[in-house]
């Protein structure tokens, strides 16, 4: 990219090369290089190479131990081949993600479009009502207390009350309510970044284009949102797809918290809890950092379909 | 044309009634789905013992007290840790990460917005790109960098990698290409103007929505930190991680953990309460172009 910009520039210049032309360029921005220096510092060290270790350490066997041996492809074989609680956690994952990723991107929307008209103080206080469960940390747990294995968990209070059912239900510990439980939880702290994203998109629209539409002939509200809405929000559903794909991609520690760890029969172990059970439990870094490959690849490659599927809004 | 725009919009526009109440209803349901857990643990916080263990549970309190706190704080006093300990560990982290973020994040966000050097495009889409993954995927192996850099269990394993998050730099950059006026920085240069100097002089102080999300987003996640894999001693963990182990105790705690809930819960709260105009009007510049 860098020769990119010097190489659009440099085309009126035919004193020197592309080379001697970066480096002046270089040169004339020192300042920007310091500017960009401890950021890029840190974000290398902690952003960028574990990545590439983790890529590195993916083709070894290494366990804290001993001198890592290169493997190359045994243990992304072992994974895929060998591993049935890594393809229950994949299809876990997969679960989690298409439920919730979609649900809550089309909430997140949805919300911040219905309440795009109310006054500027109502919409505030409806905002902080969805946005509240995403920053309040551990207050999830309530869910824990909701629906609590004894009869002072509401649910079963009143399940029980009402007659339908006389013995206590263990919600958390039983592997047929565990994985809808965790998805409702993950759901109700999903109104998150996207959707303060979408509510500042849409106070973005120029509303001379809705009278504009209006005049055109849009008859209803629907016609609105697909012909003027969507396409002039189509910078913020990118970001806010981004932020739902990778939130629903790296979902875990809720499903912790909630139902312990391993939760039940596997039900609602994911690649995240895979991965922390190779990786700070057995200390095989080596095949941890195999499965650290895999969602990374797979969160990427998500965000790039999606990417691809919404620059189609709207056309 | 002219004479329409000079109208409300929403006289022109075909708005039924029956869309207008279906919307009412379902922002209802789900506003009533989002809300009531976060009211239940306040509630849950301000009963008595007897109401607590009240069979069905109920939604309201009858005779609020203080008492949880109260118990709250005793049971503060008998960890062996001073509880104050954790308290500090979390405003510490959550401050000086926050702050060198803000620092370190609007600098970079600067020279990529406003100055054209080779490489700063390619850097900045590097950056966009890690916004794709979870910091979390990657917990093993920063562990080992970590302890390549000595900094296990100590502050900084928390703090240095809070001071470059992607999404910091992201917003900020974004917020800066929309809102900072170029023709004012070329007018600062011409004087004389360091590029350090109209970066803090001119550019940062048109940028204050973004710095406040940018304060919003990096406290709150360092403030809401539980237990991390990079903490082993007992007196450099969390206030959230401290809060954990109360809530632990199980239900005979009941009370005593929603109020230590509630009063993790406020901080976030309220400084969103604070800020949330101008976080709005920093997310208005998120969008991601190509």
């Amino acid at each position: 990219m860098s020769q990119k910009t010097a190489e659009k520039k440099a085309v009126a210049r035919k004193d020197m090369t592309k080379m001697q032309w970066t480096l002046k360029e270089i040169k004339r921005n020192k300042v920007a290089y310091f500017m960009i220096a401890p950021y890029m510092l840190i974000f290398t060290c902690f952003t960028v190479l574990p990545v590439v270790l983790s890529m590195f350490m993916s083709l070894t066997d290494f366990n804290m131990l001993e001198m890592p041996n290169i493997v190359w492809l045994d243990n992304y074989i072992r994974l895929f081949l060998d591993d049935d609680i890594f393809l229950i956690a994949a299809k876990n994952t997969l679960i989690f993600a298409v439920i919730v990723g979609p649900v809550s991107y089309i909430m997140s929307f949805m919300v911040a479009w219905f309440i795009n008209e109310l006054s500027p103080k109502i919409r505030a206080l409806v905002t902080l009502v969805f946005y509240a469960p995403s920053i309040s940390g551990q207050v999830y747990l309530v869910w824990a207390t909701l629906f609590s294995s004894d009869s002072y968990g509401w649910a079963n209070a009143w399940l029980m009350k009402l007659g339908i059912i006389t013995k206590e239900i263990n919600f958390f510990q039983d592997a047929k309510y565990v994985m809808p439980l965790c998805i409702v939880v993950a759901l109700w702290t999903s109104l998150g970044t996207s959707f303060l994203s979408f509510i500042a998109g849409l106070q973005g629209v120029d509303r001379a284009l809705f009278e504009a539409g209006a005049v055109d002939g849009i008859k209803n509200r629907w016609q609105e949102l697909w012909y003027i809405v969507l396409p002039s929000m189509r910078p913020q559903l990118m970001f806010g797809a981004v932020m739902a794909i990778t939130s629903s991609f790296g979902f875990g520690g809720i499903v912790t918290a909630l139902c312990g760890f391993p939760s039940v029969d596997y039900a609602a172990h994911t690649i995240m809890h895979h991965l922390d059970d190779y990786g700070s439990q057995r200390f095989e870094i080596g095949y941890s950092s195999t499965i650290a490959v895999i969602l990374f690849a797979v969160m990427i490659g998500a965000n790039m379909l999606v990417k691809k599927v919404l620059s189609k809004v709207g056309e | 044309m002219a004479k329409l725009r000079t109208r409300k919009h929403k006289v022109v526009l075909a708005r039924s009634v029956g869309g207008d109440m279906g919307i009412t209803v379902i922002l209802f349901i789900l506003g009533i789905f989002m809300f009531l857990p976060m009211y239940y643990t306040v509630i849950q916080s301000l009963k008595p013992l007897d109401e607590l263990w009240m069979f069905p549970p109920r939604f309201y309190v009858t005779r609020p007290t203080g008492r949880n706190y109260t118990d709250l704080f005793t049971l503060m006093d008998t960890s062996v840790v001073p509880f104050t300990r954790y308290i500090f560990n979390t405003v510490f982290t959550s401050v000086t990460g926050t702050f060198g973020n803000l620092f370190f994040s609007s600098l970079a966000a600067y020279a990529m917005a406003k100055i054209a050097f080779p490489g700063g495009k390619t850097m900045f889409k590097l950056v966009r790109t890690s916004l794709m993954f979870h910091q979390t995927v990657t917990a093993v192996t920063s562990f080992i960098l970590m302890s390549a850099f000595h900094i296990i269990d100590t502050y900084w394993a928390i703090i240095i990698p809070a001071w470059a998050t992607s999404l910091g730099l992201y917003l900020m950059k974004q917020f800066m290409d929309t809102h900072v006026n170029d023709s004012v920085l070329e007018s600062a240069r011409l004087d004389g103007a360091s590029e350090l100097k109209t970066w803090w002089v001119i550019a940062m102080p048109m940028v204050k929505p973004a710095w406040l999300t940018l304060i919003i987003y990096s406290f709150q996640d360092l403030w809401n930190r539980g237990a991390s894999i990079y903490i082993h001693s007992e007196d450099l963990k969390s206030f959230n991680y401290a809060i954990q182990q109360i809530t632990a105790g199980g239900i005979k705690r009941a009370g005593a953990s929603a109020a230590a809930t509630v009063i993790m819960m406020m901080v976030p709260i309220l400084v969103f309460v604070i800020t949330q105009s101008n976080i709005i009007e920093t997310m208005g510049s998120s969008g991601m172009k190509d």
